[in-house]
């Protein structure tokens, strides 16, 4: 309990206050302050309250008092008391008796105690958890299907008949904050993956004489998968907790239930430009992750195997078309949407605590990179299917 | 009333400069603060109360000046601790400031864990009583501040403030936002804590009422300064701003009574 940086208003010298009950008085004396009162405390309980006279108690030698003390004192009296003997003086200095007035006037009863979980079985305990998990999570699942659907038909609705208040400045914003923002870091870390890519690719196709493949490998595999899963990743870590953090914020603050009662709808003012914001720049976002991941791979094949420009560009042309791109790129909108509406839905669902802007913030993340996985793995199916 | 003797300043701030960009707050503004008395802070908005307040207890660095409570100097270095003064005052922020993820009961525990050893059932009763000093229900104990009124918060804030029974306690108004019965008694909880504890209060308030049932002395922030006195001394004054507080309709309502 006490680590080693622990500070403490005790003093670890000699008690500063005393107490001794006698044969029919209790005597206490010194300072009764919050400093000694866990010393006291441990004393008290301990005291012998002894036959059944009744006792007085001088506590006039009290140079100090506070009322972490005076309910230690009084606390002793009620203790003597209910052991059956009747306190037949309660002797304070004089500025000290206001103090235990008001505080023995005060009807105290015990703290009550939280109620705690009923006692099971360790066994029936976890299978308690995991029900109750289920339960919460298909709850989860059901609202965010509900909130799917909203968003879906108020945009659907935007969109075929653009009101006069789609927010365009906020939704430029949006773009801005989710798309032009984000450009360094993931054209840094496209890069990087089109350097590892070609390296690692590099380095198992030379077994077969086959280096040239690396290109291929580097093409399909960034132009398909990698270039849309990284920034999809990318951006629910950056924006859609952004997301979550900033509206949840706004609860807290009360400024949604503001917003509300002046007529603002929240999804119109708050939802939709980032969805459509999103949706808007990741796509862009998604493009300019596979060139720089084009450009980290050519970078390496140069370096590494000594492949120039246009043998690379050659071999580039030959491996993709424009099919390959857009298998890349059409999934970017289902990722942005997913990705700004989980962030979004999370951030209504903040509680008036700091701690729950802090939970709900993980929650959107961990939510929209599994549903981006999850979404990612089915349009390989799909595409599989088709024949893509 | 009134000491004869040589009274101990518990406050003393000296040529304190305060501002924000261009503007200057406070101006080689000047206070003592006596022990064991209710000194209540007034001003119109932006006249810097929170901001003094704020700089007394060290959160805000001022431009200049000094600041010395209980004889010591306020540190204002990045991460300086002040140990030592911080079990000696309390404070009552505005909206409570309670942790939001602990009971009341928790929440008035926290110094008591940070600075002494009791036993787990000590600060059980320590926390009942304290509850029970600043007339809460029993029951408010297990609470979590999401759960009480505005009222209440503030009175689990000033239980949280008394929790290692401060010399000095620091109230950042704190009638604003209750019903006149509710200020009423949280004036009256006040006056009788002061009483009874011999705590000396630095208290900002808005609130006519409060100043003239429970403070000693007034002090006006009026152009970058402070004035201070009774409000029988402030109702003679003739800067505009004190003739205005004091005279105008509220302050008749407020004083004649």
């Amino acid at each position: 309990m006490s680590g080693l940086f622990m500070t403490s208003i005790e003093n670890t010298a000699e008690p500063a206050a005393w107490f001794k009950l006698e044969r029919n008085v209790f005597r206490a004396g010194g300072y009764w302050t919050v400093a000694e009162s866990a010393r006291l405390d441990h004393q008290l309980r301990e005291l012998e309250t002894g036959s059944g006279q009744p006792v007085a108690i001088d506590a006039s030698r009290i140079e100090k008092l506070d009322s972490t003390g005076a309910w230690l004192l009084l606390r002793t009296a009620r203790a003597l008391e209910a052991a059956g003997r009747h306190i037949s003086n309660l002797d304070v200095p004089q500025r000290y008796a206001t103090l235990i007035q008001n505080l023995d006037r005060e009807n105290r009863p015990e703290v009550q105690a939280k109620p705690l979980a009923p006692l099971m079985s360790p066994g029936v305990y976890r299978l308690y958890r995991i029900g109750k998990a289920t339960v919460s999570a298909g709850r989860q699942g059901w609202h965010m299907l509900g909130y799917l659907g909203r968003v879906t038909v108020e945009t659907g609705e935007m969109i075929a008949a653009p009101r006069k208040n789609l927010r365009l400045a906020a939704m430029i914003h949006q773009v801005e904050e989710t798309g032009i923002n984000a450009l360094p870091i993931i054209g840094l870390l496209a890069f990087l993956i089109g350097v590892v890519l070609a390296y690692q690719g590099a380095d198992q196709l030379k077994r077969f004489g086959a280096e040239i493949f690396t290109i291929n490998l580097l093409g399909v595999g960034v132009l398909r998968e990698l270039g849309g899963l990284i920034t999809a990743i990318i951006v629910a870590g950056r924006s859609g907790s952004a997301f979550t953090a900033h509206l949840g914020t706004m609860r807290v603050n009360q400024e949604i239930d503001a917003m509300q009662t002046m007529g603002l709808d929240t999804v119109d003012t708050l939802v939709l430009p980032r969805v459509i914001g999103l949706v808007i720049a990741l796509p862009l976002l998604t493009f300019y992750a596979d060139i720089m991941a084009i450009i980290g791979g050519g970078a390496m094949c140069f370096f590494q195997l000594g492949i120039h420009i246009p043998v690379f560009l050659n071999q580039l042309d030959q491996a993709i078309n424009v099919n390959t791109l857009m298998v890349g790129l059409i999934k970017a909108p289902v990722f942005a949407f997913v990705i700004s509406l989980v962030g979004c839905y999370e951030g209504f669902q903040v509680e008036r605590n700091a701690a729950s802007v802090g939970l709900l913030t993980t929650r959107s993340v961990v939510e929209s990179v599994f549903l981006v996985i999850v979404l990612d793995a089915a349009f390989s199916i799909v595409f599989s299917v088709l024949g893509i | 009333m009134m000491l004869q003797e040589p009274k101990d300043v518990i406050i003393r701030i000296r040529g304190l400069v305060n501002g924000f960009g261009n503007k200057i707050v406070h101006d080689h503004l000047e206070l003592d603060v006596y022990r064991g008395e209710v000194l209540g802070v007034v001003g119109g908005s932006g006249t810097g109360k929170s901001v003094l307040l704020g700089t007394i207890i060290g959160l805000n660095k001022p431009r200049a000046g000094t600041i010395e409570v209980f004889g010591k100097s306020i540190g204002y270095a990045e991460g300086s601790r002040m140990r030592g003064l911080e079990v000696r005052w309390g404070i009552l922020f505005q909206e409570g400031a309670l942790f939001s993820t602990q009971t009341v009961a928790q929440n008035i525990q926290v110094p008591l864990r940070e600075y002494t050893s009791m036993s787990q059932e000590l600060m059980d009763e320590i926390a009942a009583v304290k509850i029970a000093m600043v007339g809460l229900p029993p029951d408010t104990a297990g609470k979590y501040p999401s759960e009480l009124s505005g009222g209440m918060k503030k009175r689990a804030g000033l239980a949280r403030a008394l929790a290692l029974d401060p010399e000095l306690l620091f109230l950042d108004e704190p009638t604003s936002g209750l019903d006149p019965i509710s200020a009423n008694q949280f004036d009256q909880l006040i006056a009788e804590l002061q009483e009874s504890l011999g705590l000396t209060v630095f208290m900002v308030t808005h609130d006519l009422d409060s100043l003239k049932a429970i403070c000693d002395r007034i002090a006006v922030l009026v152009n970058k300064k402070i004035k201070t006195g009774t409000i029988a001394e402030l109702r003679q004054d003739s800067t505009p701003w004190i003739h205005d507080y004091f005279t105008g309709p509220r302050g008749h309502a407020a004083l004649a009574s």
